[in-house]
Parts: C-alpha cells; sequence; structure tokens
C-alpha cells in the first residue's frame, strides 16, 4: 500500500465518526435543510468533475464526460444551497 | 505546503465540517449554509488553479449552464415539492460521480486499488442517479406510487447486483475486454430504477436518505481513485449523514433496511380494510368542530403527507391563531416519518409561518396527549394507528407511533372513509370519542376559522 493510500484510509477512519457525530446532534426539526445542505455538500464531485474536463492532454471524451459532470454537480450545488437558504429562512421562534 | 490549491482545500474542509456543525440549532443553521457556501467557493476555485488543469473556457461554461439551472430550480419549485426537489438534484450530483468515474476508467484502465475506488464510485454513481430519477418520478407521481412487485422481484435483484459486481471484480484483477465496462454501467443503471420500483411513497423518508448516504460514499470513493482527501471529507461527512438519517427513519417505523428495500410495503391489504369499513363512525361538521376547540384548553395538531397534498399549512395557521387568540393552546406533534423525507412537516409548518418552539418530537410530546382536550389530526393516517401497539398481525405493527387516541376527543380530517396510503385501516376512525371530518384539509379548516365563534 502506497503512502497515499495509507494517508487517504487514516483520513476516512477519523471523516465518519466525525460526520456521525454532527450529525447526530442535528435537531429533527431541521432534518430536511440537513438533507439539501448534505445534497450540495455531495456536489464536492465538481472538483473531480473540473479535473477531468480541463486535464492536460484529455481526450474528446474525458472532455466531454467531464463537462456534463460539471454541469450536473453545479445544478446540484445551486439548487441544494439555495433550497437550503429559502427553507431556513422561514424557521422562526416566535410568530410575528 | 506551498501550494495554493493545498491551502484552498484545507479551508474547504473546514468550512464544511463547520457548515454541518452550525446546522444543529435553528439559531446557527444559516450561518451553516453559508459556511458550505464558502466551502464549495474554496473548492472549485482551489482545483482551478491547480496546474494540472489547463482548459478553462469550457469548465467556466459547464459552471454557467449548470446554475443557470439550477438556480430556477431552487426557486421556482414550491415548498411542498422539496422532497422531489431534493431527489432530482441528488440525481445531478451522483450522475456527475459516475462520470467522473467513466472518464477515469477510459483515461488510466487501471486495476487494483485505484480501479476497486472506481468500480465503488462508478455503481454507487450510476444506481443513485436512476434510483433518485425514479424516487423524483414517484414523490413528482409521474411514476406510479404504489409499489409495483412481481414474483421472484427480489431475486431477479439481488442476481443483477451479484452479476454487476462480479463484472467489478473482474476489471479489478485484470484488464477485462472491453465490452465489460458498458455491461457494468448498463447494469448499475438498471438496478437504480428496479431498486425503487417496489418501494412506496410513505418509505420515500428512508429511501431519500439512503440515497444520499450513496452519494456520499460515491465521492469518498472519487476522493480514493483521484487521492484527493477534500472528496474524502465531503463524501464521508455526506455518507455518514444519510446513513443516520436512514437509520432514525427505519427506527420511527421499527423496520430494518433490508425490509425497506426488499419488504414492497404499502400494499393494499384487501381482507383487513374491507371486514373494517363498515363499521360506523361519528362525524361532524366544522360548526361542531369549531364549537369544541373553542371551548378547549390544549390543542395538539397532528398533521401528515395529506396536509402537504391539499396545501393546508397555512389555513391551520389561520386556525392556530384564532385559537391561540382565545388562549387555546396550540401544539403540533411531528412523527419522524411524517411526509415524504426526514423533516418534511417542519419545513411546511415553517413556511407557513408557524414558530418553530410549537412543533414537538414524538417523544416529547406523546406524554401531554393524555391531558389534550382535542388532538387533530390532519392527513396522517399510519403514524397515529393505535393497530401499531396491539395487532401483531398489522404490518406496522412495532411501529412507534403518536398517542393521539389518549386526547379527550379525537378529531380526524380526511377525504373518505378509503384507507390510508398504505392501504392499512385505523381502528382510531372507529372509537367513540373520533369525530371523522370529511372533506378537503384546506377547505376543511378553513371552514372551522368560520365557523368560530366570535370572542
Amino acid at each position: 500500500m502506497t503512502t497515499e493510500t495509507e494517508m487517504s484510509l487514516y483520513v476516512l477512519i477519523l471523516a465518519v465518526p466525525l460526520g456521525l457525530q454532527l450529525v447526530q446532534r442535528v435537531s429533527p426539526l431541521l432534518h430536511t435543510p440537513l438533507m439539501s445542505l448534505t445534497n450540495a455538500i455531495s456536489a464536492i464531485s465538481v472538483v473531480g468533475a473540473i479535473l477531468v474536463a480541463g486535464a492536460q492532454g484529455a481526450t474528446k471524451l474525458s472532455q466531454i464526460l467531464g463537462c456534463v459532470a460539471v454541469v450536473a454537480s453545479t445544478i446540484n450545488i445551486v439548487s441544494g444551497f439555495l433550497i437550503t437558504d429559502r427553507m431556513l429562512k422561514m424557521f422562526k421562534k416566535k410568530a410575528k | 505546503m506551498d501550494q495554493i490549491w493545498q491551502v484552498a482545500y484545507i479551508f474547504a474542509a473546514l468550512s464544511i465540517i463547520g457548515s454541518i456543525k452550525w446546522l444543529s440549532s435553528p439559531a446557527t443553521a444559516r450561518q451553516g449554509v453559508r459556511a458550505g457556501q464558502v466551502g464549495m467557493l474554496f473548492a472549485v476555485i482551489g482545483t482551478l488553479l491547480r496546474a494540472e488543469v489547463v482548459d478553462y473556457q469550457w469548465i467556466l461554461i459547464s459552471i454557467f449552464i449548470g446554475a443557470a439551472i439550477g438556480a430556477p430550480l431552487a426557486y421556482l419549485m414550491p415548498m411542498t415539492a422539496v422532497p422531489q426537489l431534493t431527489a432530482i438534484s441528488h440525481a445531478f450530483g451522483s450522475l456527475a460521480a459516475a462520470l467522473v468515474g467513466t472518464a477515469e476508467f477510459y483515461r488510466l484502465t487501471p486495476t487494483g486499488f485505484t480501479m476497486t475506488a472506481l468500480v465503488i464510485e462508478t455503481v454507487l454513481g450510476y444506481l443513485t442517479f436512476t434510483a433518485s430519477i425514479m424516487a423524483f418520478g414517484k414523490l413528482q407521481e409521474i411514476v406510479p406510487t404504489r409499489p409495483i412487485t412481481y414474483k421472484g422481484q427480489n431475486f431477479v435483484n439481488i442476481a443483477l447486483l451479484i452479476f454487476a459486481v462480479s463484472l467489478g471484480v473482474w476489471m479489478i484483477v485484470e484488464p477485462a475486454p472491453s465490452w465489460v465496462f458498458p455491461t457494468f454501467t448498463g447494469l448499475s443503471l438498471l438496478f437504480g430504477v428496479l431498486l425503487i420500483i417496489p418501494i412506496g411513497g410513505g418509505d420515500m423518508p428512508t429511501v431519500i436518505a439512503l440515497l444520499n448516504s450513496y452519494a456520499g460514499a460515491a465521492c469518498a470513493a472519487m476522493g480514493f481513485a483521484l487521492s484527493n482527501r477534500l472528496l474524502i471529507i465531503a463524501g464521508a461527512l455526506n455518507a455518514a449523514s444519510g446513513f443516520i438519517l436512514s437509520v432514525i427513519m427505519c427506527k420511527a417505523m421499527n423496520r430494518s433496511f433490508l425490509n425497506v428495500l426488499f419488504g414492497a410495503f404499502g400494499q393494499v391489504q384487501e381482507g383487513a380494510s374491507t371486514a373494517m369499513s363498515t363499521k360506523p363512525v361519528h362525524s361532524a361538521t366544522a360548526e361542531d368542530a369549531a364549537a369544541i376547540m373553542a371551548g378547549a384548553r390544549k390543542i395538539i395538531v397532528v398533521p401528515g403527507y395529506g396536509m402537504a397534498v391539499a396545501q393546508a399549512q397555512h389555513k391551520l395557521r389561520e386556525l392556530t391563531d384564532a385559537l391561540t387568540k382565545r388562549g387555546v393552546e396550540v401544539r403540533f406533534a411531528i412523527h419522524p416519518v411524517a411526509g415524504r423525507m426526514p423533516g418534511h412537516m417542519n419545513v411546511l409548518l415553517a413556511e407557513a409561518d408557524i414558530p418553530y418552539d410549537k412543533m414537538h418530537e414524538m417523544e416529547e410530546i406523546n406524554p401531554d396527549f393524555a391531558e389534550a382536550d382535542v388532538a387533530l389530526v390532519i392527513g396522517a393516517n399510519d403514524v397515529v394507528n393505535p393497530a401499531a401497539r396491539h395487532d401483531t398481525a398489522s404490518p406496522i405493527f412495532g411501529m412507534p407511533i403518536l398517542d393521539v387516541d389518549k386526547a379527550h376527543t379525537v378529531m380526524v380530517i380526511k377525504r373518505s372513509m378509503n384507507p390510508g396510503f398504505a392501504g392499512i385501516d385505523n381502528e382510531l376512525y372507529y372509537m367513540d370519542r373520533t369525530l371523522m371530518l370529511f372533506g378537503d384539509a384546506k377547505s376543511f379548516v378553513s371552514d372551522i376559522v368560520k365557523a368560530m365563534p366570535a370572542v
């Protein structure tokens, strides 16, 4: 196993329990915003998409796949964050 | 650490962790969204600055197109359509993961560890893509919401999955013939469709959470394939989040994962429903209901998916206001699986300006039903069915329910006596203390408000 892989595995080992801890603290009141926020965060795949689409010496195929992936993940990012914010704006503690 | 992009990635990771942390309370939740946006911005800019990225033109055009589609999607969808929107948004994200995996496969044709990561990334990406589209179709009611089942369905699904995984293993062990990867892709796409077909609308909260988890896992796998730790962190957080939510949903229905995925819940139980439907019920008019509510001290409202369908949340707020003015205490009891996604009811009530300190979780409010003068059930069915407590033959036996039947008077707003989504009859409707209010939820609540005697 390369050091790279080993490091990545350590990151995974630490990130999973962190995620479980963080999410368990979220009140059920906000479970829908939580889902749409994590939904937006899952579009971090945009990073991979950009790397594939813009790489030096990329083939036509990987450029096309990469660009479609960038479009798709950007849709996910934008709609995910905007809808989350739109929902959270509505949560108020006291009636006006 | 001499590279700007590495610094940007570290800030991105910190912001993303912070965003979920801040989401834990409504007071800091919007700050959480900001942090998430900042994190994503760092990730994108950092990536664009990497030396490997040389061709910007098409990337920027693609980002622009994506934003131009995503923004109207988020602003134009009504709040009741949030579950659909989440599902379709998921479809796009996982498609991106799958396409990146495909491109990497054709660029590197790797074997061994990198290929293992790519296989996991593409199988999860493609199956989540089609599964999310199917889930969208069911939520939007383009595809029939009732579970579609056939003989040997589970066998077909599992065989298909085993076949796809074997092809994946083949590609990991050695460079496989050129037909293998496309076949593997096709099987993953098909499996996603078949996975959702037998799932009914009532199980959507669990399934959407599970798909969320898969999308995260696909991202983390991509992180391994690209040696990109930011992807691993964000993917792992996301996978953990989806996993916990689906566990919570399963617990709230007293069912296992396998049962949700392969149990085809919610088929019509012909025998049970016809047997009970002949029993008499007490029905009441809006005037009767208004008079009882006006004289009550404590009212607990139990909203369900029917409230979302009828868009009754705004009228419900008017009713709450009218009652509060009379000094009646009105609170809302939210079952974890009410609606079509986790927390669905809270969002709709918040949309209608109902303050969130009036919304209570099941464990918190269940002891208070005994002291409530009126429990008003709007568009909820299975989550208030007392059969879950004692009827071992009932498909919902063992599911934790809201103890609505303990209230002094129970009122149920319902279109007709047709059994609800799951096709299970509800003994609550036949109790002596239960008044059935037949009609459309929105107009009936509106009628109650009008009939409310002046203060």
